[in-house]
């Protein structure tokens, strides 16, 4: 996290207001944000807080109706044709005519990378998220968390200094989630990207992220951020450690304090 | 789009219950002409079609050919034509406005009734007006199936797509496409039945003295019952034949369109 570098994401009075058929939904109000290079942010709120849209807004699938956004001091239009961001979601959204390899390697043939590269760098994707002998299966062979590692490796493939993630996990069993999660921040660790990171699961976020980020609907806004901040490697044993625990009520008090609707829905 | 499995059928069964359903008709048909001597004259019994089949070869199969080429000419022309015009109309709201009305209406003239005024339209010695009647006739499926077939991508993937910064050329090339390709292979397979059945019985409304259509309704006025039956079969040959080669590919298309 060094200062002389952009800032991965910065979000200054953002807004973000749908019109549809049935008038106007004020989505996201005033939000202010910034996100170190390197860093790992959680956004977290109940449904309908404005997470998901914050993050489309970051990745250019969805414009901004007011504010300034930029993505490593780009807008966030560029940082999208730069391939700056790799993106993950809920859905796998994995080809099914592709196999494994194909699938990875989608965004650096999108990039115009002939074979050979991207051959070379699915061999070190898929060591990475330990699918090395899975390359050449379809999705449908797949199961589900095995699915979403293949996306995970997909988001990675130009590189990316930046992820981004939408609730990845969220389909995913607690076993299959946990394991996930630990791989995950050794991923981030590996590869230094930062990121930004959609959750439901207030667990998830205190151990997966150095800020949590609270947010509540109607507007969707930002009230709160906490600083994790728990030293160390993130394995198993952070899970039972005091300290934990102890992010993990300030981050429930924090959600909480904000009027909530049904606070733990996932 | 998967096949519907009605109760599991133990799988010997899948294979031997049509042979069964076969083999009885046959002994039914040959019990009442041949046993029974019971059948109007012009229902001949299996064998003697079969032997007039096979004696008679060479010129049905110089019809088979006559009737296959324009059922498939028409396929061919019909598919391309509809492919172009789904794609056109699946990216522009206009074509698409004024297609839609066009092709129901179309999809409700009963084509083969057009045939007389096509043939006079091209001249009674050529076969365009059987394999324009073919060509409409394919068109409709093929057109019906592909346009839904480019509306199926999913939000995840065009998500996926725009996100990796791809232009629309690679997203029509590697989303949009292989995402219909199925539907695509599902309306060939409708429309290689309907080209054959429309080439052949176009035949029936005039046009130059040559097909399947012609051979049957020539030879069956003139009361050769085992010669107009071995022509049908030939009909049913080339029937099954294009349905065979569409079903496998519509297979090959679609064994990884779920997940
Ligand atoms: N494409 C859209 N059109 C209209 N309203 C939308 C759209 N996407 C999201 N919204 C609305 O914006 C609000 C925030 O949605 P979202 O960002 O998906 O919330 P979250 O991800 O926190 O559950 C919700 O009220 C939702 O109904
Ligand atoms: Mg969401």
């Amino acid at each position: 996290m060094t200062s002389a570098l952009p800032a991965a994401v910065k979000a200054t009075g953002v807004d973000k207001v749908f019109t549809g058929s049935r008038g106007e939904v004020t989505a996201l109000a005033g939000v202010d944000l910034e996100v170190a290079a390197g860093e790992f942010v959680s956004l977290i709120g109940p449904s309908g807080c404005g997470k998901s849209t914050l993050l489309r807004l970051i990745a250019d699938l969805e414009t901004s109706t007011g504010g300034t956004l930029e993505i490593f001091g780009k807008s966030a239009s560029q940082a999208r044709q730069d391939q700056d961001y790799g993106i993950a979601f809920q859905q796998a959204g994995l080809l099914p005519w592709r196999t494994v390899r194909d699938n990875i390697g989608l965004p650096l043939q999108l990039h115009g990378q002939d074979k050979r590269t991207r051959a070379a760098r699915v061999d070190e994707l898929t060591a990475l998220v330990g699918l090395d002998e899975f390359v050449d299966h379809h999705p449908d062979q797949l199961s589900g968390g095995m699915q979403q590692r293949v996306a995970i490796a997909r988001a990675l493939a130009s590189q990316p200094r930046l992820l981004l993630m939408d609730e990845p996990f969220g389909a995913l069993d607690e076993m299959t989630r946990e394991y996930l999660q630990s791989e995950l921040t050794r991923i981030a660790a590996e590869t230094q990207a930062a990121v930004v990171f959609v959750t439901h699961s207030i667990p998830e976020a205190v151990f997966l992220s150095d800020r949590v980020v609270v947010m509540s609907p109607r507007p969707g806004r930002i009230t709160d951020i906490i600083d994790v901040s728990l030293a160390g490697e993130r394995d198993e044993a952070l899970r039972e450690s005091p300290a934990y625990f102890e992010r993990v009520t300030a981050v429930r008090e924090a959600l909480h304090g904000t009027h909530v609707d049904r606070p733990n829905e996932r | 789009m998967t096949p519907v499995e009605p109760r599991a059928l133990p799988r010997w069964a899948r294979y031997v219950a049509p042979i069964a359903v076969g083999v009885i008709g046959l002994g039914l048909w040959m019990l009442y002409t041949s046993v029974l001597g019971a059948a109007p004259r012009m229902l001949p019994d299996p064998v003697s079609i079969l032997q007039e089949l096979i004696a008679r070869w060479d010129i049905i199969w110089a019809d088979m050919l006559v009737t296959g080429t324009n059922a498939l000419i028409g396929l061919l022309v019909g598919s391309a034509v509809a492919i172009a015009l789904a794609a056109l109309a699946a990216r522009s709201r206009a074509v698409d406005g004024m297609a839609a009305p066009l092709v129901a209406a179309l999809a409700v003239v009963p084509i083969v009734a057009i045939t007389p005024v096509l043939n006079t339209m091209f001249g009674a010695s050529s076969q365009f007006g059987r394999q324009a009647v073919a060509g409409l006739a394919a068109f409709i499926p093929v057109f019906v199936n592909v346009l839904r077939g480019l509306r199926q991508t999913r939000a995840v993937h065009r998500d996926v797509f725009r996100a990796s910064g791809a232009t629309s050329d690679q997203t029509f090339r590697f989303l949009t496409f292989p995402t219909a390709l199925p539907y695509l292979t599902t309306g060939l397979r409708l429309a290689s039945s309907l080209a054959v059945i429309s080439a052949l019985v176009a035949e029936y409304f005039g046009g130059p003295a040559e097909g399947i259509g012609t051979a049957i309704a020539t030879y069956a006025k003139s009361g050769r019952a085992d010669l107009a039956w071995a022509y049908v079969a030939g009909g049913i040959i080339i029937g099954l034949a294009f349905f065979l080669v569409a079903s496998l590919l519509e297979r090959l298309a679609s064994r990884r369109s779920s997940a």
